[in-house]
């Protein structure tokens, strides 16, 4: 099958997606409302007392929103992974993916038209996000090119965890095991720095939160958005993404491309 | 391969599969001219399905020869690919799209383009009946039409060969009519049939060759009439009141078999009205009463019997 194939396949397949959105609107419920509230509930409810840690006791909410965003941001992200987790758990459950099995088109357009799908509502859905969240205060100093790496490395993570997920969706017996196998991903952005600084936890945890990726990932963002130090947390971003995409893509595509079981 | 002339669509040799210890096919030869109705005939885990997934390239052999359209599956499945329609025993249509929308999607994979593809899908909608449904959801469908729904994009892409598993399972007598007249409209189009059923009428009805498949092996292969030679001929079952009654028919009339507990007497027969009619006078001259009577013509229900030992409903794990 040719690379040309492989592309308009997975065009195909992205549209068949996009519908399947329409009609089964999930997406929407993960990426926006869910985030949504959870911003809401961190600067109005526990915003003042953890802003209060910030800044070595100087911090209040509007420190707070500031420092939330890119966390609330990546959890958007990771629970937006639980789609096509479900998603493909539905689709192998069917006939359909049989006859598409047993069809001349390029094997991997069946899989790349759920990622392609799922990053491209994420992303919009993080539009809405940033949206409510500069209407309750939130002030980035990112400059227009800023922005755009800033959307970059969203893009990019969504497509690591989104590729995690499609594996949770094949691997899984059942549909309903299929929603639950991602969600430790939801975690993730909670055991690092994106709600807290990682100083502030016990040593265990905290020597945890330095060394699993979604810590890089929120430093990155927040040095892009608001000027926080780099360090080489968008070196490790690109590394853990690339790590990530490449296990899951090769993890997926085995388990998408095993006989059916009798 | 050393096989058959030129003009054969499918061809097996020696197929086998195994799911762990379970042998599901045991060495498997078949041969399917082009332009013909093949029929796999056997019950339930018999290993029907498996051998259409194998030349539907859905799943790999573990041993023999493949050739579908001349390719083999394991080699260049992409060519077998080209050549094949599938339609699955459980309906693989896309739930969350329309009917047609299922036909647009099956005509992008196919490459067909957009104006040709519309063309087609709506061309397939039409002659499968589904015109008025093509804006809903298959959700809404009746059976027959969910399969015709599942058929029609099995055709998209133009096939030389088709593979129906079990077509008409789960259909009314009347969506099964209407099922098999669309089989029989491909066949004249030039294009291959390869199905399975369990239902034995049906293979006699449409196919031009039957093989009978018995956990995992063919037990016979032969026309409709062929295999129907196989069987025992058909005969009249009388069933009598009393064991007196039962008794002075069998001297006047002869026995084929007896069950002396239900008081029954087989005679062999054609079935036809004239040697009925010669049974009846005979008990009649006799003044022997008979409560009731059944004629019994051979079909192939006879022929699985007669070639397995055991019928065709008897159950075994499911496929």
């Amino acid at each position: 099958m040719s690379t040309s194939y492989a592309v308009h396949d997975s065009m195909t397949m992205l549209r068949r997606q996009f519908v399947h959105m329409r009609r089964y609107p999930v997406t929407i419920f993960l990426v926006v409302v869910i985030p949504i509230v959870m911003l809401l509930l961190f600067v109005y409810v526990f915003g003042a007392t953890l802003g209060a840690g910030l800044n070595a006791g100087s911090g209040g909410r509007a420190e707070y929103v500031n420092y939330v965003v890119p966390g609330i941001l990546l959890m958007a992200v990771a629970l937006s992974a639980q789609g096509p987790a479900i998603s493909v758990a539905m689709d192998m459950s069917e006939g359909i993916i049989a006859r598409f099995k047993t069809m001349a088109i390029a094997r991997v357009s069946v899989l790349s038209g759920h990622v392609l799908g799922n990053v491209i509502s994420t992303m919009l859905g993080l539009v809405v996000l940033i949206g409510v969240a500069l209407l309750i205060g939130f002030r980035p100093s990112a400059n227009p090119m800023e922005w755009l790496a800033a959307i970059g490395v969203l893009a990019m993570v969504s497509y690591a965890v989104t590729w995690f997920s499609v594996g949770c969706g094949l691997a899984a017996k059942t549909v309903e095991s299929a929603s639950n196998l991602p969600t430790p991903l939801i975690l993730l952005p909670f055991l690092g720095s994106g709600f807290v600084p990682t100083e502030s936890m016990p040593p265990v945890l905290g020597w945890f939160a330095e060394f699993q990726p979604f810590t890089p990932f929120g430093e990155t963002l927040r040095a892009l958005l608001m000027g926080t130090p780099m360090g080489n947390s968008g070196l490790l971003t690109v590394a853990w993404c690339v790590a990530i995409t490449l296990v899951c893509y090769l993890w997926s595509k085995r388990l998408y491309n095993r006989d059916p079981s009798p | 391969m050393n096989t058959s002339s030129s003009t054969a669509a499918i061809v097996t040799r020696g197929l086998r599969k195994s799911y762990g210890d379970n042998l599901v096919l045991d060495g498997v030869d078949l041969e399917v001219p082009e332009g013909t109705i093949f029929a796999l005939l056997g019950p339930n885990g018999a290993g029907k399905t498996t051998i259409i997934q194998i030349l539907s390239t859905l799943i790999g052999a573990d041993g023999g020869e493949v050739r579908i359209a001349g390719h083999d599956p394991a080699a260049d499945p992409d060519a077998v690919r080209k050549a094949i329609g599938v339609t699955g025993q459980f309906s693989a249509v896309d739930n969350f799209l329309s009917g047609e929308e299922n036909m647009i999607l099956m005509a992008d994979l196919h490459h067909l383009g957009k104006s040709e593809g519309r063309r087609r899908a709506e061309e397939l909608l039409e002659q499968f009946d589904l015109v008025e449904a093509a804006k809903n959801l298959p959700s809404t469908y009746s059976g027959g039409m969910r399969r015709r729904l599942d058929l029609a994009m099995g055709l998209v892409g133009a096939p030389k060969i088709v593979f129906l598993d079990e077509p008409t399972t789960g259909l009314d007598p009347r969506g099964r009519q209407v099922m098999w007249q669309m089989i029989r409209n491909l066949v004249a189009g030039g294009v291959t049939i390869f199905l399975t059923t369990q239902y034995l009428d049906e293979a006699d009805k449409l196919a031009d060759r039957i093989a009978v498949l018995d956990r995992g092996k063919l037990v016979a292969e032969g026309t409709p009439d062929e295999l129907k030679k196989l069987a025992p001929g058909g005969h009249i079952s009388l069933q009598f009141n009393g064991a007196a009654e039962l008794e002075s028919a069998a001297s006047a009339l002869g026995e084929m078999a007896r069950d002396d507990d239900n008081l029954i007497l087989q005679i062999s027969s054609d079935g036809g009205v004239k040697s009925l009619r010669a049974v009846l006078d005979r008990l009649d001259h006799e003044s022997i009463e008979v409560e009731t009577l059944t004629v019994h013509t051979p079909d192939l229900d006879d022929v699985f019997f007669a070639l397995t030992g055991h019928s065709t409903t008897e159950k075994e794990t499911s496929s």
